[in-house]
């Protein structure tokens, strides 16, 4: 990242998530500037993907606030803050299974839109997404009928057809083949510029370590280490929790 | 597009001739009566896949709406003698009211946490209506119909035609919203709400829309049937079998598309009005219930879905 910080795209303070006496996520805060890859490791259970529920709004925080662009959204509902920019794939893709592969990302096209466009340009936008993801050859076919893989880029997909300032990845390669890990690093580092920020959870560490500008560790809720990758790597708590003790 | 649209509305207005036609020359009074509860279940059915279809929230409350608008025309005849135009349109009114409050207090539950609900909502105002005394209370009411108006020889040819205008409109309303953004976003939300809401859909928005609009039409189609039985009481307006009724033709004939409760309600309804003069009215009942367990196991998705899975077949053996 530049030397002169730029404002943050992302400001968490103070976040706390509780599900009635289990403490998900404790006190977290963090800043994330635009255009920075941000990768979030931990545990299972260590709440990362409670903490994106968090920014993208599934879940609704106390106490805590969260803001974006300098504005704050804590208590807006999920579809709004898409509409200021958050996008999100799942840990478990989901699909609109009724529909093909065009249609899932017509409706991120149709409902996310920050201004109106017409719906041929909406095309040409889907048409240019789905080549970019390398899922032109599917764009009619059923989303039921897609590999694991394509359904991971499906959502990558349909998460870019909102065009998002902010995306947030939740394992999108959890499960995939060596080479397969390495397409969808690919794409994710394709997808990410000065305009697009994007914060990857993820378990594989290669893809981290390759991945990340800054990397921040959770565990049971809390931040156990940020920095760089390697520092991140390096630090004794982090291992701790990975390896246990 | 603009094509299907013509066709459609040439359709429609083929359809509505052929109604006014027939009440100029069938002389025979049943066909009208038999003809009438046909078209009431077509209308209920495509009003109630607005919201049981197309958002997958199945409402079991048809008998609380459609009971309400059979009340609102009794109450509005008994305080003001209202004319047929002004009781329809407000059952629509209320309907779309009660679609509004029942949306608002349990659209945040999902699947059969709803239709419970709504079930709850049928008997609550059943009771309501048995303890008011200026309704009739639980004995009933009878209603006296009014001259009827020039264009036809007799009440209830014109209630036979009314009904047919109330399909079209049902019809006309069910295919607008198919085919414009709101069907799109209640049928993502249907696929997946989070995934929905999180590709920017409004989902609890588009659901009360789709409960307010069901509302209205299911209100509005009840609202002529006083006038067409000259009497009601709480247990038949709010009888439970139009909520199994409408839901059994929704789903038979499929919520995939509008055609779909069109082709249910038209096959069911014409097997019960059959069944009804041959056998019994109770073995109905028995016949209805029958149908839906065989398309729930053989036909999930009802005669829309069973014709698109022949023709893709079709189409895929072409391919090979």
């Amino acid at each position: 990242m530049s030397s002169e910080t730029p404002a943050p795209l992302l400001r968490i303070a103070s976040l706390t998530k509780r599900f009635g006496g289990f403490i998900a996520l404790d006190n977290v805060s963090v800043e994330i500037p635009p255009g920075e890859r941000f990768g979030l490791i931990g545990p299972n259970g260590s709440g990362k993907t409670t903490l994106i529920n968090c920014i993208s709004g599934a879940f609704r925080t106390e106490p805590g606030t969260v803001l974006f662009r300098d504005e704050d959204i804590t208590a807006l509902q999920p579809h709004l803050r898409t509409r200021r920019g958050i996008a999100r794939s799942f840990q478990i893709p989901r699909p609109f299974r009724s529909m093909t592969v065009a249609e899932n990302l017509m409706v991120a096209l149709d409902f996310a839109a920050h201004e109106h466009v017409s719906v041929a340009k909406r095309r040409d936008t889907m048409m240019s997404i789905l080549t970019q993801m390398g899922l032109a050859s599917k764009a009619n076919v059923s989303a039921t009928q897609l590999s694991q893989v394509e359904l991971r880029k499906m959502e990558l997909a349909r998460a870019m057809a909102t065009h998002p300032k902010l995306l947030i990845s939740d394992e999108a390669m959890a499960g995939l083949s060596s080479s397969e890990v390495d397409e969808v690093l690919d794409l994710l580092m394709s997808l990410a510029s000065h305009d697009i920020t994007i914060i990857m959870i993820e378990h594989i560490m290669q893809a981290v370590m390759r991945f990340s500008d800054r990397v921040m560790c959770l565990d049971a809720g809390r931040i156990i280490a940020i920095g760089t990758p390697s520092e991140v790597m390096a630090n004794q708590r982090v291992q701790e929790a990975y390896l246990g003790t | 597009m603009k094509r299907n649209g013509i066709a459609f509305w040439i359709g429609a207005a083929l359809f509505l001739a052929a109604a006014l036609l027939m009440t100029k020359v069938v002389s025979n009074q049943y066909p009208f009566f038999a003809g009438y509860v046909i078209l009431q279940f077509i209308a209920l059915a495509v009003a109630w896949s607005i919201l049981g279809g197309y958002a997958g929230y199945v409402n079991f409350g048809t008998s609380a709406f459609f009971g309400v608008g059979v009340y609102s025309s009794v109450f509005l005849v008994k305080a003001f003698g209202a004319p047929l135009p002004v009781q329809i349109l407000t059952a629509a009114a209320i309907g779309a009211l009660m679609g509004f409050a029942l949306g608002l207090l349990t659209l945040r539950m999902q699947g059969i946490f709803f239709s419970i609900a709504t079930i709850a909502l049928t008997i609550i105002i059943e009771t309501a209506v048995t303890n008011w005394r200026y309704v009739g209370g639980a004995a009933g009411i009878q209603i006296q119909r009014p001259p009827v108006s020039a264009l036809f020889d007799n009440y209830v040819q014109m209630l036979f035609f009314v009904q047919a205008v109330l399909v079209v409109l049902a019809v006309a309303i069910s295919r607008y919203i198919q085919n414009s953004w709101i069907g799109r976003g209640l049928q993502a939300l249907k696929d997946d709400e989070l995934a929905a809401e999180c590709s920017g859909v409004p989902t609890l928005r588009l659901k009360l829309l789709a409960c307010v609009i069901s509302g209205a039409l299911l209100c509005a189609v009840g609202a002529p049937s006083a006038m067409y039985l000259q009497f009601a009481n709480p247990e038949s307006a709010f009888n439970l079998n139009y909520s199994v009724s409408t839901l059994a033709m929704s789903l038979i004939g499929g919520t995939a598309h509008w055609s779909g409760p069109i082709i249910g309600a038209i096959l069911l309804g014409t097997t019960q009005q059959l069944l009804t003069v041959t056998i019994s009215s109770e073995v109905n009942v028995l016949v209805l219930g029958v149908m839906l367990v065989l398309f729930v196991v053989g036909a999930p998705e009802g005669i829309i879905g069973l014709i698109r899975r022949i023709f893709r077949n079709r189409n895929e053996g072409r391919e090979s």
